[in-house]
């Protein structure tokens, strides 16, 4: 691979995390719109019309949305026939140093043990990195989402025992979002994961923050539980940012794995209403393609 | 809840004016905010507990949990975004903030706990918060950076010194009369959940 179609993937990626940062995905931004249109507690509403409203003017000045932005995490899934899978590593590392200082990026990756912030978002591990590879496919898809500190003070799993069953689950993803209160800036982004292990239920959780507003899970089933799930969430009466009124979540995702006989694991990761993620696909070529924002495509 | 007002208001504030706020009424500032996060209140904590001055007195001013993200132009400091950090983690410091400062209101998001409620009380301060997350809006409100102390803790916890236009809209979440909106919220949806939600969903 020659260093200049190097060069022009990392500046792509940067791109990608100057997008992520400043240009809230339109499925969001439609459920703020949306919440907005439905509410009528008036400190919710007022909140409601400052947020839209920032999402206005960090897109037209390219400002980051919100003052955290996040710890960068990358889901990449790459066809087995892509030229360049072992280039990405470096790249996504050297374009979140890139995007630090250029978006800028608040530096937010603090060493555990040295207490050491090396300023640039990158650390142990840092950025994170989940890998999955297709057959059949000469490209590669990187999704960036930025994870903000303070919806993640109350993500959290448990094993529960099979005979709690799907209640089980439904009355701790009730109490996980009312243990959070306002902390995580509702309205909130709900995903939850079930399977045989807590670490299986999380990734799964995890990765369901991926999935846009409004979008069901295929198996009808686990859609319904989406829907009684936000219903009962959007009872609970917090509202925005603890304004109380009727938008307390924008939208509950669900995933599962097959369960072991003797377990059922369930775990629950919340997004703040600033779901900043942003998608694009590579082509073998080195032509990249903003799937989420097709606005940012050249000609 | 009385009924919901909204209003302006300048630094200094008067004590008077701060212990007419309910919970729910919607302020806008102008005037001086001053940040500090954890290490600030901590170090702002050790400094009056020794009968030390901040850099900067705090009476009848406004006292903002806030990180911004700062870029330097021109030799001069400029905040690019900045927004409410989850007020919580000051829980600790800021009875004795309140007491000693005499800071008039502090603006967060999350809550803040009973000591600090009992501190609004005694003294004459509101917590409030803003929308959490609105920080590209939020810079549009700050006018300028008149000074910046502390900068060791590092840029996000230094202590900021700002001016600003209509900052807000802010919601009196901790009024001057002991009531704490988010207790209230919290306890209605502590019902909803046990005798609406739970029982429609044949959950015990």
């Amino acid at each position: 691979m020659s260093e200049v179609l190097e060069g022009r993937l990392l500046e792509s990626v940067v791109r990608l995390i100057e997008i992520a940062a400043t240009d809230l995905p339109s499925d969001v931004e439609d459920a703020l719109v949306r919440a907005f249109s439905v509410e009528d507690n008036p400190s919710a509403k007022s909140f409601l019309k400052a947020m839209i409203d920032n999402v206005g003017i960090a897109r037209s000045k390219r400002l980051p949305i919100c003052q955290d932005t996040g710890i960068v995490m990358f889901y990449v899934t790459v066809g087995d026939k892509f030229p360049y899978t072992s280039l990405l590593p470096s790249i996504l590392s050297r374009a979140v140093v890139e995007a630090t200082r250029r978006v800028p990026l608040r530096p937010n990756t603090i060493d555990v043990f040295s207490g050491r912030n090396p300023g640039d978002n990158t650390g142990r591990y840092m950025p994170w990195v989940e890998w999955e590879f297709v057959e059949g496919l000469d490209t590669a898809d990187v999704t960036v989402l930025l994870k903000g500190g303070g919806s993640e003070i109350i993500g959290r799993a448990k094993t529960l025992i099979p005979a709690e069953g799907i209640k089980g689950v439904i009355k701790y993803v009730i109490e996980a979002v009312y243990d959070a209160g306002p902390q995580p800036c509702p309205p909130i982004i709900v995903s939850v994961g079930i399977g045989p292990t807590v670490s299986i239920a999380m990734k799964l959780a995890s990765k369901g923050l991926l999935r846009p507003i409004g979008i069901r899970h295929s198996n009808p089933d686990v859609a319904k539980l989406e829907e009684m799930l936000l219903e009962a969430i959007n009872s609970i009466g917090f509202g925005v940012h603890g304004m109380g009124g009727k938008v307390t979540a924008l939208d509950v995702h669900v995933d599962y794995a097959a369960r072991h006989p003797a377990s059922l694991s369930v775990a629950v990761v919340i997004n703040c209403w600033a779901a900043r993620r942003a998608s694009m696909r590579i082509y073998p070529d080195g032509r990249v393609e903003y799937i989420t924002h097709p606005k940012y495509n050249m000609g | 809840m009385s009924v919901m007002a909204e209003y302006m208001m300048r630094t200094p504030l008067s004590e008077d004016d701060v212990r007419k706020l309910n919970i729910g009424d919607i302020v806008y500032i102008t005037g001086i905010v001053v940040t500090m996060r954890d290490t600030g209140h901590k170090r702002a904590v050790e400094l009056l507990s020794r009968g030390e001055k901040l850099p900067v007195d705090l009476k009848d001013l406004v006292l903002y949990h806030a990180g911004p993200i700062v870029r330097k132009v021109n030799d001069k400091w400029e905040v690019v975004v900045i927004g409410p950090t989850t007020s919580t983690r000051m829980e600790v410091y800021e009875p004795e903030v309140i007491e000693k400062t005499g800071v008039r209101m502090i603006i967060g998001k999350g809550g803040m706990g009973p000591k600090t409620a009992e501190a609004c009380r005694r003294y004459g301060t509101v917590y409030t918060v803003y929308p959490g997350g609105a920080a590209a809006l939020q810079a549009s409100q700050v006018k300028r950076v008149i000074d910046v102390y502390w900068l060791d803790l590092g840029v996000p916890d230094a202590m900021w010194i700002l001016e600003v236009e209509n900052l807000g809209p802010l919601t009196v979440v901790i009024d001057s009369k002991g009531r704490n909106l988010y207790d209230k919220i919290y306890e209605e949806a502590r019902k909803r959940i046990d005798y609406e939600i739970y029982p429609k969903l044949g959950i015990k």
